[in-house]
């Protein structure tokens, strides 16, 4: 059941590459929550019931609800425009997050360990990496932050696998997520409405040397 | 002590941030470097106990701390200058000097930490103040640099806690559930070399946004540029500190496995890259500031080039790291002053600067020697102990690349901060410029001799805590 659900979520990873409007990748988002509610219920089995309910609370409301919906309200706020502006064509872009995928396979499967469970291993990759392309190919700021949420949640599939042992690192992870979550987006881009009007990641390429 | 000083930081921080009084403001500023300079004796004095279970101060840390400590009377005496003389509010200046405080604890308790998870809290927490003090000025440059600056810490950041998962794993087939830097060091030798491996990569990779050398030193730069002078010197010092003691600790832990040649290896190449990178910059900028932030990356990368070559480098890159400490905040200090003078940061509006401060010029002329490392600056002795070691575990081919790079560095600097001194500027209102104080530049020598006393004059204490921290890696 934790492998359908993991590979539910890599097949987001392939329709996030080839969605043209910026609703589609906050809908995606919201189901990635779900998909790591379900993952982290099934998973965490050793650990102990309240800091399940803590650690699966989170999931929910702030990767499924609060962030997808914050992100949102700043679109709509600030007049975004829908298209997600990609500098490379989709068809490209489902490639490459392709190649992205089968490389983590090959990775993993060159790799002799027995503690691991490969699927969490592949899964967290290919979503990492997923979001780092995302970040590079896409002109907005919000589609950077998006992609920035994608590699918090495969960052947080990674800790899931260690999760049984190492509670503790799962709580950290958590604890990046809502730092980083409230720096960028809580603290920040409500600023940088006020002070540009069409938050384009081009206004902002003026320090260099 | 540590909770006493985190209570204290937060009672001062939300003081400094609601107040809206001078007096109380400065007595605040006061009583918080009275605190800092206690916690500073009071861990001297107790090496090695371990406090609140997560602190330890041992050899780096105390080092560290102290050399913090230092600057930051510097940094509150600049800051209250810049605050005083700068179109502030009352509100701007409870921000800037709430962040400070911040920046400051968050830097010593991660100097102090002993746990891995530990420092990467204290971490993201002195990301979070330093991007309140690279806003400071609102308008959309500060924007850009806080942006910039909080997106690479924040991907940093992630890379870091990657690399704390990867360490999990290492550490999982050894039974041992404790992160501590203690227990990795014992464990060393049974953690799984390929989780080590990759632990090391993304870790070592998450700290060069504080360290500030290659591939993620962009982010310090424009921060270093946007952020206040008197924030700037902290970012360009104590918080580069933070990487290096965070690196440093956990190469210590591959330094006693077999993987100790692969990460040298790691380390060179982004060590010999910073420095290139410095030199392609510093050839032909015309930005102060950003210079200043440059030669940072610089002298990172020397520091790495030391801690790799092992032997007599490791001493001499913990003596280098102090040594700049103090050294480069004094550059970014006397930027204040230059800027006042000429209202542009730009090389082109500046120049004949004897004329115009001469204590500050002299100053200036100075802390060019030591940054450069000529003698009689405390720099030299470090680099000289850097390049030995590098010749000793024969790099000869690196040795001889850095030293070349080394001299264009010392061209580039050295033609700027000459036009600045010397060659009259092309168009200067000479009623607008105001009168400076030769005060304003005290701090700035006191700083500067400090290093040089530091540098030809070891106290014994120093040279042990040095080579206690040293124990850790060899």
């Amino acid at each position: 059941m934790t492998d359908i659900l993991l590979i539910a979520l890599a097949m987001t990873l392939l329709y996030m590459s080839i969605a043209n409007r910026l609703h589609t990748y906050l809908r995606i988002l919201v189901f990635q929550g779900f998909l790591l509610f379900g993952v982290t219920y099934l998973t965490l089995t050793h650990i102990n019931t309240l800091n399940l309910i803590f650690i699966m609370l989170e999931t929910v409301v702030f990767k499924a609800i609060a962030v997808p919906g914050f992100i949102n309200y700043i679109i709509k706020r600030n007049g975004i425009t829908r298209e997600t502006e990609p500098y490379l064509p989709n068809f490209v872009s489902l490639i490459i997050v392709t190649l992205i995928i089968i490389a983590t396979i090959i990775l993993s499967s060159s790799i002799k360990e027995i503690n691991l469970d490969k699927t969490f291993f592949v899964v967290a990759l290919s979503t990492l990496f997923t979001g780092l392309y995302l970040i590079v190919s896409r002109k907005k700021i919000i589609t950077h932050i998006i992609g920035y949420i994608v590699i918090e949640n495969g960052v947080f599939i990674l800790s899931l696998a260690v999760g049984n042992e190492m509670p503790m690192l799962v709580n950290l992870g958590i604890m990046l997520d809502i730092f980083a979550s409230v720096l960028i987006l809580g603290v920040f881009f409500n600023k940088i409405g006020d002070v540009i009007k069409d938050p384009d990641v081009n206004l902002l390429q003026n320090l260099k040397d | 002590m540590v909770g006493i000083f985190l209570t204290g930081t937060l009672v001062i921080s939300l003081g400094l941030f609601f107040n809206r009084n001078t007096f109380v403001n400065h007595s605040l500023l006061i009583l918080y470097l009275v605190l800092l300079w206690v916690l500073g004796i009071y861990e001297c004095n107790h090496l090695n106990v371990t406090e609140l279970e997560f602190f330890t101060p041992d050899s780096l840390g105390i080092l560290m701390l102290m050399a913090i400590c230092v600057v930051s009377i510097a940094a509150f005496y600049h800051g209250y200058r810049y605050i005083a003389t700068g179109d502030e509010t009352p509100k701007s200046r409870g921000i800037f000097f709430a962040a400070m405080v911040m920046l400051i604890s968050a830097c010593s308790m991660s100097y102090l930490s002993n746990h891995i998870a530990v420092t990467w809290i204290f971490v993201e927490i002195t990301t979070l103040s330093a991007s309140a003090l690279i806003y400071h000025h609102r308008n959309i440059r500060a924007l850009e640099g806080t942006w910039k600056y909080v997106f690479l810490c924040t991907i940093s950041i992630t890379f870091v806690y990657v690399g704390i998962l990867f360490l999990s794993l290492a550490l999982k087939q050894t039974g041992v559930g404790d992160m501590s830097f203690e227990s990795l060091y014992r464990n060393c030798d049974k953690l799984n070399p390929f989780w080590l491996k990759l632990a090391f990569l993304f870790i070592f990779t998450g700290f060069t946004a504080k360290l500030g050398i290659v591939p993620m030193y962009t982010a310090g730069i424009d921060a270093k540029d946007k952020a206040p002078a008197p924030a700037g010197a902290l970012l360009a010092s104590v918080l580069m500190n933070l990487g290096f003691v965070a690196i440093y600790r956990v190469y210590a832990i591959i330094a006693h496995t077999p993987l100790h040649q692969w990460a040298d290896t790691i380390i060179i190449i982004a060590a010999l890259l910073s420095v290139f990178v410095a030199t392609v910059y510093m050839t032909r900028i015309k930005n102060i500031k950003r210079m200043f932030a440059y030669s940072g990356v610089e002298h990172m990368g020397l520091v790495m080039l030391g801690l790799a070559a092992g032997g007599i480098g490791v001493y001499a890159a913990i003596l280098h790291v102090i040594l700049h400490t103090f050294i480069k905040p004094t550059l970014f200090f006397q930027y204040n002053q230059i800027y006042s003078v000429y209202q542009s940061k730009s090389i082109y509006d500046v120049g004949n600067y004897f004329k115009y401060n001469k204590a500050g010029a002299m100053l200036m002329l100075l802390a060019f020697i030591s940054v450069t490392a000529m003698p009689p600056s405390g720099l030299f002795v470090s680099e000289f102990l850097i390049f030995q070691s590098l010749f000793q575990s024969s790099h000869i081919i690196i040795l001889f690349i850095v030293l070349i790079l080394l001299t264009l560095i010392l061209w580039g600097f050295g033609s700027n901060t000459f036009k600045l001194l010397f060659t009259p500027p092309v168009s200067i209102d000479e009623t607008k410029i105001p009168k400076i104080s030769p005060w304003e530049s005290l701090p700035q020598y006191i700083l500067l001799a400090i290093s040089v006393y530091l540098a030809y004059n070891p106290p014994a204490v120093l040279v042990t805590l040095i080579e206690n921290a040293v124990k850790l890696v060899q």
